[in-house]
């Protein structure tokens, strides 16, 4: 699997994203977000957490504005994966890749801490290691991840399982306690927590490991 | 010429900062603020001069990068 993980201004995940798809065998470049190209042969793009261009104007807002975003839209509409975590989420539904906007946290408060999610599916490349309706601990770190999407978005995400995880105990006011959505290709997994950050034995959890293990599992079959 | 662009977030998207506005006035005893709504104003200075040109340039603004309008809208005054 070869995978590019974008850095813009203010990035503060990729090395971690980075270390997290390479403990899986992926091979990993980083990508500038002036650059205009991603490199040949990109599977997946990984657009990591952090505070792109200090969250000026709206959250992920100038970041889905800047050069390199031209060709991870370009990826994607050709069928591409793409795996934005917290403000890459952000920055994805600010390209209109995934659908709705995450707003601040409902109580206003900046939430760092590991808290459950449940599998919402295990039907894409991306959740296809865990088991239906498991219970994972992933830590969330953000400020603005109240997620909001019109009754008829969610809808949609509902009728058409494409809600990845939800929280079990809703941190942030999220419409239907939504952590991660998929697209409509099932192909592009936006989500708050940062499963990168739970890969580890030294980490408070491993269980985000299962989402890179199951991305290089379906990549081999492919 | 200036473009003065106001953005709201749009009626029903839940405004979190404009409630916790709203607490805060209660308890320094501003009674009867039913609701409050946050938003932002951002002024551009234009070198176009034409006002129609101007208009459609700042609608293309909003829609690509002031606004976002899933959640937003925006009106733009000229000053």
């Amino acid at each position: 699997m070869r995978a590019a993980v974008i850095v813009f201004p203010g990035s503060n995940c990729d090395r971690d994203l980075a270390v997290a798809f390479e403990a899986t065998g992926a091979e990993v470049t980083m990508v500038w977000h002036k650059d205009t190209t991603l490199p040949d042969g990109i599977d997946i793009v990984g657009l990591p957490g952090g505070f792109s261009f200090g969250d000026y104007l709206r959250c992920g807002a100038i970041a889905a504005n800047s050069p390199i975003c031209r060709s991870v839209i370009t990826h994607a509409e050709r069928g591409g994966y793409v795996l934005g975590i917290c403000n890459g989420f952000q920055i994805l539904t600010e390209t209109g890749l995934l659908p709705g906007a995450l707003l601040r946290n409902v109580d206003l408060k900046f939430i760092s801490k590991t808290i459950d999610l449940k599998l919402g599916t295990t039907d894409s490349v991306f959740t296809s290691e865990y088991s239906a309706a498991q219970r994972v601990q992933i830590p969330i770190a953000h400020h603005d991840g109240n997620y909001t999407a019109d009754a008829e978005v969610m809808a949609r995400l509902e009728g058409d399982d494409r809600i990845a995880f939800t929280y079990v105990d809703n941190p942030n006011g999220s419409d239907g306690s939504v952590a991660g959505i998929l697209s409509e290709n099932r192909r592009i997994l936006g989500m708050m927590p940062h499963p990168e950050r739970a890969v580890d034995r030294q980490h408070h959890s491993a269980d985000g490991q299962r989402l890179f293990a199951s991305l290089t599992a379906q990549m081999a079959a492919a | 010429m200036k473009a003065r662009v106001h953005i709201m977030l749009k009626n029903g998207v839940l405004d979190p900062q404009g409630e916790a506005v709203r607490h805060a006035l209660a308890t320094l005893g501003f009674e009867g603020v039913e609701g409050v709504r946050q938003g932002k104003v951002i002024e551009l200075d234009l070198i176009e001069t034409e006002r129609a040109a101007a208009e459609k340039r700042v609608g293309e603004m909003c829609d690509k990068l002031l606004a976002n309008t899933v959640i937003e809208t925006y009106h733009v005054e000229f000053i």
